[in-house]
């Protein structure tokens, strides 16, 4: 058993598509149309062939309520790695994306969480190295 | 709630700082600082409270942003305090402690 895919629910597929390749900078892995919605997978251009995240629909009415509790208190529910959060956040902002945390030392990570736009915060993070 | 009451706890005077030190942080923020720089591991629910009585006692005030609800420090109530027992400004201060930051 191996762990090839995760979701992250989204308001819409097209835009979340937009948003995850053009923003984010995410590769587009499969695109399979399947009736009103399609099956979407991107992976990070780091490690194509590693996880890929499904842009799901948020079709089920469970989601609605369940997402906007999470991001009423500020909950990422998904979170990226990455080698320098300072220098993601500086390149994000710049692309318009709006920070509900700034890069914040916790002290053996930092982490910094953002507004996906489409219902998700997204938590990124960096483990620091061991002094 | 009167702002003694609401400082005269540990966790609620560590959420004062960690709001001191940024300004308009939503509970998982705060619960993530407190756990990791405090090691204060309260439940978000506990620390949800926390937040209550602090605005309550009109230490904090909260405000939507997008979606989110995040949390700011409010600190003229605490004026109330300095007014009601004045610091004389002759008198030796080097001695002064914090408790808080006995670690």
């Amino acid at each position: 058993m191996r762990i090839n895919w995760t979701s992250v629910v989204v308001d819409d597929q097209q835009k979340a598509l937009q948003f995850y390749t053009e923003t984010l900078g995410f590769r587009v892995k499969h695109n399979i149309p399947l009736g009103e919605h399609a099956w979407i997978t991107v992976v990070s251009e780091e490690a194509p062939e590693g996880t890929e995240l499904v842009l799901e629909p948020a079709g089920h009415p469970a989601v609605v309520p369940f997402r906007k509790a999470l991001v009423e208190d500020g909950i990422p529910y998904t979170a990226f790695a990455v080698d320098d959060v300072e220098a993601e956040h500086e390149r994000l902002v710049a692309e318009g994306v709006r920070f509900v945390q700034p890069p914040t030392d916790l002290g053996t990570v930092i982490t910094a969480v953002f507004d996906d736009t489409c219902g998700n915060l997204i938590q990124i993070m960096e483990e620091k190295g061991q002094p | 709630m009167d702002i003694y009451r609401a400082i005269a706890d540990r966790t609620r005077r560590a959420i004062l700082d960690e709001l001191v030190d940024r300004s308009g942080q939503s509970l998982f923020e705060l619960c993530a600082r407190l756990i990791m720089k405090h090691g204060i591991s309260s439940s978000r629910q506990a620390i949800s409270q926390h937040l209550d009585v602090l605005e309550a006692a009109g230490l904090i005030r909260t405000r939507r942003e997008g979606r989110s609800k995040l949390h700011w420090f409010e600190g003229a109530p605490l004026k109330a305090i300095g007014e009601r027992w004045p610091i004389s400004t002759d008198e030796d201060t080097s001695h002064s402690t914090d408790e808080d930051n006995e670690k």
